[in-house]
Parts: C-alpha cells; structure tokens; sequence
C-alpha cells in the first residue's frame, strides 16, 4: 500500500471535512474488505483514508411504520439478525448467498453497495474502462455484461444487495459538504455506466458519502432474489435476480424485477416486469418473464451463458416471490 | 496542528479541506507534523498522519505496544510486530479467510482491517486459544487445549496446515454464534475459509464433533 493518512471522524459533519473534493485524493473506508486489497494492489492510492468506523449515527437501524432506515456502517451480519430484516427475504437470502461469516461481519451495508467492480481488467490495473472497452470487447469477457454494455463500461456492477433493494424500492441518504447536498434519492440513481475515464460507477461526488438506505415497508408484496453461483463457495455470482410482486386474487397487479452481476449498474428489466403483469405466476409465466427479460440481452464474445442463467434466476427469483417451489437448488 | 486539535471540533485553524486542496508540498509538509508517540495511547486517534506510530492493541487478554503506519494492516502487526504468526497472509483481500482472528468476537479477516482500526477491541488469535499450543505436537492431553484445536488434532484435519489457524478461529465464531449447528450449517457457514488441499472432509467432522461434545458436556 501506498502511505496516507488515517482519519477517524466522530460525525458524518466531521467525515464530510476530511474529505476531498479531488477524485481519488481521499477515499471512504468502512469495513475494509474491497478497499484495502484495492489499495495493497494500488488500484486506488489516495492521500488520506477517512474511517467512518466512529461515526456513531452510521450504525444505527431505525424501524418505525416509515420502514427501515440502514446506517451505512451496519454491518451485513447485523442487517441479517434484525428481526425488522425479516420482512424483506429478498435482502436477507441476498446477505445469506454472501456465505462467508467473516465478510458478512466485518462488511457494512454502504460499502457492499459502494464497493468497486470484480472486472479482472480493472483490478490488474487497466482502468474501469481499459481502453475505452475495446480491450475488454476483444479480450476474456466471460464475467462481464450482458445488457447496457454498448458503451465503453463493460463490467458488472458487483453488488448484490442493490438487485434487492432496488426491487423494493429503497431509497438512499447522501451527504455533501454543502447542506444543499444531502439528497435522498432511489437507490437506482446511486449507480450509473461511466462514459470516460473520470467518471467512476457511482453518482457519488468525491466527497460525498452514503449515510442511510431507506427501505420502504414491505406491505403486501412477496419478495426473493435468487443468484446463480458456480458452487457453493464464497465467489461472487454469475448473474443475479431479484423480484417483487404484489399478486391479489392470483394475479399480478404489480412487479419488480432487478438483475445483478449482468451490467454496468444495477438492470431493472422493464420488459420482465411487464410480461408477468394481470397474469398469475407459475412455472410458465415466470419463465416467459425471463424470455422477457433477456430479449434486450447483447452478450459478447464469451459470455453468451449468462443468457440462459438471467432466464433461469428471473423465473426462479419469481416463483419464489409468490411463494412457490423453484423446481432447483 | 496534533491530533487532540483537530478533534476538538474542527476549530485547529486549518482547515482539513484546505490542507487537501493545497499543493502536494503544503500537504505532505502538513503530513510530516505528527511524529512516532504523537497518538495518545489511550484514546482512539482522530488523525494519524504517515509514519510509526506507537499504538496499544488487546491482544489475546494483553495490552501490546506495537509500532504501526497508517497503513499497516492487522495480520502485518500481529506477524511482523508482535510475533503470532498463526494467522496467515494468504490471499491479499481476505477471501481465503487464513488470516481470521477474532475481533471484538467477531470473526474478520486481519488482512482486510487496519491495525489502528482495532484499538480498544479485544483481538482473539489462535495462539489465544486455551492451553498450551506445542502440546499438539507432543502427547495431547485431554482439556490442555480447546476443544476445537482438539478436533482438528483427532479428525486429522490438517495436510499443509497453512489454512488451519483461519479455520480454527473461523470455527471458534461460528460455533460461538451456532452452538447446535448441523452438517449442512457448518459447510454453510465455514464457506469464508479455502483449504487447497482439500481437508475438508476432515474438518467437517471434527467441527461436527465439536457439537456434539458441547452436548455431551465434555
């Protein structure tokens, strides 16, 4: 690692000071477990790391008829245990697939979302976009998108709680140096596909943080995610999908349904949603809304599986949402 | 400008966000402010710039002194400072789980936390552990070590042993938070801990015979 400051603010006022306003100078650190190995790697190399560690307001979960309201610094562990966690198994069998005790202890929610790409060109030093995409296009694109993937970004947003979250339509409190920067917003709007290299994944100014995701009560809606893995281990997934619907009378009058691991951000798949709409669900029409789903899919010179899969996680993400046998493991 | 300052509200008279919008000189002469022993000992530091410092960590029931940057990770000072090199440096971000320690009870991996990020948390290594660790090698007496480190003895459920001391430790957490687990729960829940030679098929057992011996009260 590069050498640089350590600073450790009492409040989200204090953390917002240390921080920079010129990318890359100073960086967020909250659990540690992407950060330092980007930094011990010198993917990111930044004067001052600010711990938001002690920052009190950060670690708290508030449940209240409002919903949940998730301190970025909570971890995903103390997420998992709350018993308000309970109405949303979207988030808790997304944090369950995370599978490794030590990262679901020490990583926080803020820093799952905000944690940076797996692509392999990225992190051997080749940049978010290596080569405007071109090197990925040509090169080994076997874990990267399948949908927006047009432009130069290439890689897949690594989060794998946002499917869920978004799907349920959390909402995300940012804070600026400005009083006029605290904005909340939908969680969707946290990530965007960079154009060039000065943009990063998220919309995060450089000295902004995440402060708190804001999760809507769960009221009628069934919810699930489902990941596609190569095994049973700690890697990420393959692709990714997580669903919401609200089905009354035994059809849907509405649904949600996001993919993961398949774009550049978080891919709310309209097309799904729509297909699955004043139908009921069941083996056929889950499996038409993953027709659906990827029937926008451009997948490139090697990862044409992933079609397939994003098909079988949107049917499966679906069955389970209403509460039905998936048909698999 | 020292760290005591700069707590107090902000109000040292420099700004933090002018020190970092100030040239690379002006920074890197601010920077150079707090030497070794500037970090009161006794509180958690507000700002510690580049440089030794020396920090006090509860390590396995002790107070330690050990010197450490900012940047120095946990594993880096409980191997290369403090001399317990039971946790190992086996993947640079932590996904193999061989550098697990226990933190505040917590199972984390060392090399994926700052050292200056663990003061005032007790730190269990497997050195930690109940007993005397050389009696693994010799004749083992029954109740001289953990129950756990035990298991892993009588199961075999070491080859290399690089990845064991992550493992025990791995198992020590997830016993503590999942005293009755199943078969299916432990292989769930180990799943942070690689082994490349495979033993799983002999630490399963023995964390399965862990559970079993909680039950039988011995």
């Amino acid at each position: 690692m590069k050498a640089f400051e350590y600073a450790a603010p009492r409040s989200e006022q204090e953390a917002l000071e240390f921080l920079s306003a010129d990318r890359g100078r100073t960086e967020v650190l909250a659990g540690g477990t992407d950060l330092l190995g980007l930094m011990k790697k010198l993917i990111v190399t930044p004067d001052r790391v600010v711990s938001l560690r002690q920052v009190g307001s950060l670690h708290t979960i508030d449940a209240d008829s409002q919903g949940l309201r998730v301190g970025a610094m909570v971890t995903l562990e103390e997420l998992l245990d709350h018993p308000a966690s309970a109405q949303y198994p979207a988030v808790q069998q997304a944090i369950r697939s995370i599978s490794s005790q030590q990262l679901q202890s020490q990583g926080t929610l803020g820093g799952e979302l905000c944690q940076r790409p797996r692509c392999w060109y990225f992190r051997d030093g080749h940049g978010l976009l290596a080569e405007s995409g071109t090197a990925i296009a040509e090169g080994d694109n076997r874990y990267h998108a399948i949908f927006g993937n047009s432009g130069p970004a290439k890689f897949v947003c690594p989060s794998r709680l946002a499917p869920a979250l978004i799907a349920l339509g959390a909402r995300v409190r940012v804070i600026g140096p400005n009083a006029e920067d605290e904005t909340v917003m939908p969680l969707e709007h946290l990530f965007r596909t960079p154009k060039h290299d000065q943009q990063r994944e998220h919309s995060l100014a450089p000295d902004q943080i995440v402060a708190q995701i804001l999760l809507p009560p769960v009221g009628e809606r069934g919810n699930a995610s489902y990941e596609v893995r190569h095994g049973a281990g700690p890697e990420y997934p393959l692709v990714a999908a997580a669903a919401t619907i609200v089905a009354i009378g035994g059809v849907v009058s509405e649904a949600r349904i996001v993919l993961g691991q398949v774009a550049p951000t978080p891919w709310i798949s309209a097309e799904a949603a729509a297909s699955i709409i004043s139908l009921p669900v069941n083996e056929e029409t889950a499996g038409a809304a993953g027709d659906a789903a990827v029937s926008v899919a451009t997948p490139l010179s090697h990862n044409e599986y992933k079609v397939q899969l994003v098909r079988v996680a949107v049917k499966r993400a679906l069955l389970l949402a209403a509460g039905l046998e998936t048909g698999g493991f | 400008m020292n760290p005591t300052e700069l707590s107090a509200h902000g109000k040292s008279g420099v700004s933090r966000r002018a020190f970092l919008k100030g040239s690379g000189a002006a920074a890197a002469a601010t920077a150079l402010v707090h030497g070794p022993g500037l970090v009161a000992e006794e509180t958690k530091p507000n700002v510690v710039s580049v440089g030794l410092n020396t920090i006090t960590l509860d390590v396995n029931g002790k107070q330690q002194k050990v010197d450490v940057e900012p940047r120095t990770t946990l594993l880096e000072a409980l191997r290369l400072g403090l001399n317990l090199t039971g946790a190992k440096p086996i993947s640079v971000d932590g996904s193999s789980g061989g550098s697990t320690v226990l933190l505040g009870g917590k199972p984390v991996s060392a090399n994926s936390i700052l050292a200056l990020e663990c003061i005032g948390k007790p730190i269990v290594t497997v050195e930690g552990l109940g007993g005397n660790s050389t009696a693994i090698s010799g004749e083992i007496a029954v109740g001289a070590i953990d129950p756990v480190c035990r298991a892993f003895v009588n199961h075999d459920a070491s080859q290399c042993g690089f990845c064991t001391p992550g493992f025990v430790m791995a198992v020590k957490a997830f016993l503590a938070k999942n005293p009755k687990a199943t078969e299916a729960q432990i292989r769930e829940g180990l799943n942070g801990n690689l082994c490349r030679c495979g033993t799983y098929a002999n630490v399963i057992p023995a964390v399965v015979d862990v559970v079993k011996g909680a039950r039988n009260g011995s």
